[in-house]
């Protein structure tokens, strides 16, 4: 199979699963089962592109010309094909869980979920697999449009009130700093292409290309760097499967997927004349003032969005600090990120399924009737902590080592500070959970459905693998540096 | 002088104001289709007037002229006044069914009656 | 031997239709003839389009008097690409009509429709085609006459003060194009395009000149709606018939966008328009306040076919932004507007016919939970809006880009800024609808009447699918308007 085949294919069958799905409302099964042969196929397909990629290999397609010069066109490298690994092998888990959780809480408009969900995949591929700023541009904005039903599933004010937050934000980060960006840098450097050392060097102002950063910085919304994240808790109101896909695998991780992406292929290590002093500093700030806001929530789904929120600047200060172990640090974190926060969230989901409790002041004694999910729970949080043996350190240990060549101190201290943070408000839910006696309010209840269940332990599992052979991951994310 | 021997002109452009003023002003239906036929004679008499040359006789060859009234203008203004009159008849015509449908060509009335209209559930 | 004449075929095909439906007075003919017309002329239109851009611009002489002195039909990049969109539209439209006609009017009426509908496609086919400045004055209110009487066919008595009103502006605006080309022929001598901006170059006397391009402006000003001169519309579009406002929206203002720029840019030339004269800030100021009130405007209507009115009004003011920008960008966004609205906005008035087919009007009340019973119909039109914002696959955004190029290009800053923010303009009043039809319950009284038919689902969805096709394989609307635009450019001096 040539390698162009398997990007159509792996573009095209979650598409094609779209449609697939969205025909077969009456059949619940045949839709599920569509739905987790569809993913097994995109995992299957992407997969393929591996050896390929780690041999050096950059298969790339172009489509159609879209503006003369422009055209939308398909790269993979290894960064893009590890963020597609990840969003392609979350998806068949994810899906797993969904159908417990859809069909366990008796959710309703479950086809339209399913089939937005395999947009949202199609979308989030094509981000991964982009060439150029057009084609990255076009499928973020799908990804937002598409996932909006999922945010406001319910249909409820509430819902409503959380889709235009949602919306509101994303769209007004995307439509007025990243598409101007966008063709400031068009017109500027002639070329939208992903290139390693960029395309700007030489060609801007240092005042202008500061201003381009900015611009693009802010612009990816998804990436949730303050003040532009209060989509994320905005978000919370959708059902807990869709949190997940958005909190693990497509929306945050195009956020700052796009990120390293622009920083390290559109500026380039050398800055491209960029002042790129400030950034650490608002990464920085977004992390504590996060990690904060989540050390005093109640709601386990709020404090897991902040945490992201958090989280998700340390991919930020990362490529920040422009060391490159630091930028191999921050791809890594994309990745261990991802298998963290969709346990969490699963866990949540889990939680919420079998007792109908969503608080954390509620959660005492939890672990004893749900023994499993809590487990996987407490692996995830040493996962975001960063300690060993979860991803989570090989993660923070890069962005940490980079962090020291470049002697950014501030940076230092922020993770430093950080990781105590992320104990203080992880560490008291796992204690709570198995250390408490139960509460007697409340039914008795026991473990949630076991698709949910196999789902999340199966992420957990994959945290401490993933330390344990972090080699592909690490060649990946290193790929970033030789292009 | 200049001024006086451009009287052509003067009339073209004072009918042209007067026309455009009654077609503006509040008022009746028709009486804004007068306006407007004012103001589209105004606009032949600007066409035509140029086309009188000095000296100049009716466009027909013949040896005993060299000047000669230019005839394009007047054509010009033959379409122009068809248009006209079109535009006239199907505004009398709408006139008359708005008449029909609301008992009135009196424009603020009519506004005043939509405005009613709307204040009740709409249909 | 037919296609030597196929420019005149173009326009006189439904001129002729035109008595004829009303000799034979059968409805099912009057249909057929003018649909027939109407796809013979999307073919007419297309043969020319390619010629064109093989061999360059055709000219055709009406009955072989040679121009200057005769009329002359041009045919260029520019203007066969108005032909092909103003034809297309046509072309989807009329399988449309035939059900949407028979239900918005009275079966005595139907026939008379037919046959003002072919004689408004004449109108506007000729101001496109032709080449002489007193012939397109003639097919504007050829065309304008037609449309007069197909918006007071609606079905509120409203509709008949819309099309007054409407007439007495429209005339207006006209007979100020009559008096501009009327001091244009005093000074230069000639009616022809291609003569008068030869010779126009060569005046001494400038005040006439400039007074021409003033009441040109104006005139056409009227006719497009142009910020302040748009006061006829909103109320054209939201009482005429379904059919009429999706037609008139997607051609007739865009064919007089079509006459302005041809004036500006061939007839008086950059260098008079844009540097003797401050029109292109002019031009700019009123476009910027078009853009940004008609949108904030259209946000809070509670009918969707005013709001789309109004957003008509927002986008024709791209399109004179583009024009006031005066370099290739700006001018490319302009041009492929002209197609990009053209389809978008044919695609909402036609969709929106359907929900005032089944729901009875197209109120927001109405509309509430449209999402259950029309998903058809509900997504077609989330699907235009997008293009309407201007997210990228869809017609919208090659527009915003070319816009945004042209202003950065120019150092407009702060215009860039302001196109992409009235993009979250837009995106506040299509959220309306996307709100209303999706995550509101439908009220008690609601009809339960389900998709609206085939024959027009399936048009409007066709127009829906340009929107996305033409935003992703430009080479029509962005290469014709890049040519075309290079063309202006290098014609004006």
């Amino acid at each position: 199979m040539t390698p162009n085949a398997l990007i159509v294919i792996a573009l095209v069958v979650p598409v094609g699963a779209a449609a697939l799905v969205a025909a077969s409302d009456r059949a619940p099964n045949l839709r599920e089962a569509i739905t987790l042969v569809a993913a097994g196929a995109l995992f299957v397909a992407v997969a393929s592109l591996l050896p390929l990629v780690l041999s050096g290999e950059r298969p790339s397609l172009r489509l159609v010309e879209v503006f003369p010069g422009l055209a939308l066109e398909f790269r993979v490298e290894p960064f893009g094909l590890l963020f597609a690994l990840i969003a392609s092998g979350l998806w068949i888990l994810s899906s797993l869980y969904s159908i417990g959780y859809m069909r366990g809480n008796d959710e309703s408009h479950q086809t339209r979920f399913y089939v937005c969900f395999a947009l949202a995949l199609a979308s989030t591929i094509g981000v991964a697999f982009s060439g150029n700023l057009l084609t990255l541009f076009l499928f973020y904005e799908m990804l937002t449009l598409v996932t909006y039903p999922l945010v406001t599933h319910h249909g409820d004010d509430e819902a409503r009130r959380g889709g235009r937050t949602y919306l509101g934000v994303l769209l007004f980060t995307s439509t007025a700093l990243l598409l101007p960006a966008i063709v400031v840098t068009w017109i500027v450097a002639g070329t939208l292409d992903f290139v390693p050392g960029g395309i700007l060097e030489g060609r801007m102002s240092p005042f202008g290309a500061t201003v381009l950063l900015v611009l693009f910085m802010f612009g990816i919304g998804k990436a949730a760097i303050m003040p532009f994240h209060r989509w994320l808790p905005a978000a919370m109101v959708a059902p807990t499967p869709v949190s997940a896909l958005l909190h693990a695998v497509a929306v945050v991780k195009a956020g700052v997927f796009s990120v390293v992406k622009v920083i390290v292929y559109t500026f380039g290590f050398d800055a491209a004349g960029a002042n790129f002093a400030w950034l650490p500093y608002v990464a920085g700030f977004t992390i504590i003032a996060a990690s904060i806001v989540a050390l005093r929530a109640d709601n386990l789904k709020r404090r897991l969005a902040y945490s992201t929120v958090s989280q998700l600047s340390y991919v930020v200060l990362g490529a920040a600090v422009l060391a490159p172990i630091s930028v191999v640090g921050a791809a890594l974190h994309v990745a261990a990120h991802a298998f963290g926060k969709i346990t969490l969230f699963f866990a949540a989901g889990a939680i919420y399924t079998a007792s109908h409790k969503t608080q954390v002041s509620q959660l005492d004694g939890v672990g004893r009737r749900m023994p499993w999910t809590l487990a996987a729970f407490a692996v995830a949080s040493l996962s975001m902590i960063g300690l060993p043996p979860t991803v989570g350190a090989i993660s923070k240990w890069y962005i940490v080592t980079g962090a020291l060549q470049a002697q950014h101190w501030v940076a230092l201290a922020v993770i430093g500070a950080s990781t105590l943070l992320n104990a203080g408000y992880f560490v008291p839910i796992v204690y709570r959970a198995f250390l408490r006696e139960p509460s007697t309010v409340g039914a008795a209840h026991g473990e949630a459905p076991w698709t949910m269940v196999v789902a999340l332990v199966a992420t957990a599992t994959l945290t401490i693998l993933l330390f344990l052979f972090a080699d592909v991951p690490i060649a990946l994310a290193r790929g970033l540096l030789g292009g | 002088m200049a001024l006086v021997n451009h009287y052509g002109y003067w009339i073209a452009v004072f009918l042209m104001i007067v026309g455009l003023y009654i077609t503006i002003a509040p008022g009746n239906l028709v009486k804004k289709l007068i306006g407007l036929g004012i103001f589209q004679t105004s606009v032949y008499l600007l066409y035509i007037a140029p086309a009188k040359l000095i000296g100049g006789t009716a466009p027909i060859i013949s040896e005993a002229f060299k000047t000669y009234s230019n005839p394009l203008p007047h054509v010009l203004i033959l379409t122009a006044i068809v248009v006209g009159v079109a535009t006239l008849a199907l505004g009398l015509a709408i006139v008359v069914r708005v008449r029909e449908a609301y008992g009135t060509i009196e424009e603020d009335e009519i506004l005043e009656l939509d405005r009613a209209a709307e204040q009740q559930p709409a249909q | 031997m037919i296609s030597e004449h196929l420019p005149a075929l173009q326009v006189v095909l439904p001129l002729i239709s035109a008595p004829l439906i009303v000799v034979v007075r059968r409805e099912a003919f009057a249909w057929s003839l003018a649909t027939a017309v109407s796809w013979i002329g999307l073919g007419i239109a297309v043969e020319l389009a390619l010629r064109t851009a093989q061999s360059g611009a055709i000219s055709y002489a009406i009955g072989n008097w040679p121009p200057p002195w005769g009329i002359e039909y041009r045919v260029d990049r520019l203007s066969s690409f108005v032909l092909v969109l103003v034809s297309l539209v046509g072309a989807i439209v009329m399988p449309y009509a035939r059900t949407s006609v028979a239900a918005e009017l009275p079966r005595e009426r139907r026939y008379l429709f037919y046959s003002m509908y072919c004689l408004c496609l004449a109108g506007l086919l000729g101001i496109t085609i032709t080449g002489d400045v007193f012939n397109l004055f003639v097919f504007l209110e050829i065309s304008s006459l037609s449309a007069y009487v197909l918006i007071a066919m609606g079905q509120k008595r409203k509709a008949l003060f819309a099309a007054f009103q409407y007439l007495v502006l429209g005339t207006i605006g006209a007979t100020f194009y009559v008096i501009g080309i009327g001091l244009l022929y005093l000074m230069t001598g000639t009616l022809n395009l291609a003569d008068l901006a030869v010779r126009v170059a060569g005046v001494h006397e400038l005040r006439p000149v400039l007074a021409a391009l003033a009441f040109i402006t104006v005139g056409i000003g009227m006719k497009l709606a142009l910020f302040p001169l748009h006061q006829w519309l909103p109320n054209a579009y939201t009482y005429a018939p379904s059919v009429v406002t999706a037609f008139l929206a997607a051609t007739a203002t865009k064919v007089s966008l079509y006459v302005l720029m041809r004036f500006y840019y061939v007839v008086f030339g950059n260098a008079l328009v844009f540097r003797t004269l401050p029109l292109d800030d002019i031009l700019l100021a009123l476009s910027v306040v078009a853009i940004v009130t008609m949108s904030l405007v259209a946000v809070f209507q509670s009918d969707l076919k005013r709001m789309l009115a109004y957003s008509s009004v927002a986008q024709i003011g791209y399109i004179t932004l583009g024009i006031a920008l005066t370099n290739a960008a700006g001018l490319t966004g302009a041009i492929a507007h002209l197609f990009n609205h053209g389809v978008t906005k044919g695609a909402l008035f036609l969709l929106a016919g359907g929900i005032s087919l089944r729901c009875g009007g197209t109120s927001f009340a109405a509309i509430a939970g449209l999402g259950q019973r029309m998903p058809f119909t509900s997504f077609g039109i989330v699907i235009a809006g997008l293009s309407l914002i201007g997210v990228p696959a869809t017609a919208g955004f090659t527009t915003k880009w070319y816009l945004v190029v042209g202003a950065l290009e120019r150092g407009y800053w702060w215009l860039a800024a302001l196109i992409v923010v009235s993009s979250l303009i837009a995106v506040a009043y299509v959220w309306r609808f996307v709100e209303a039809a999706y995550l509101q319950a439908p009220g008690p009284e609601a009809p339960r009447q389900g998709e609206m038919p085939l024959s027009m689902l399936l048009p409007a969805w066709l127009m829906v699918g340009a929107c996305i096709y033409f935003g992703i394989w430009t080479s029509f609307n962005i290469g014709f308007a890049g040519s075309a635009a290079e063309l202006l450019l290098h014609s004006g001096r």
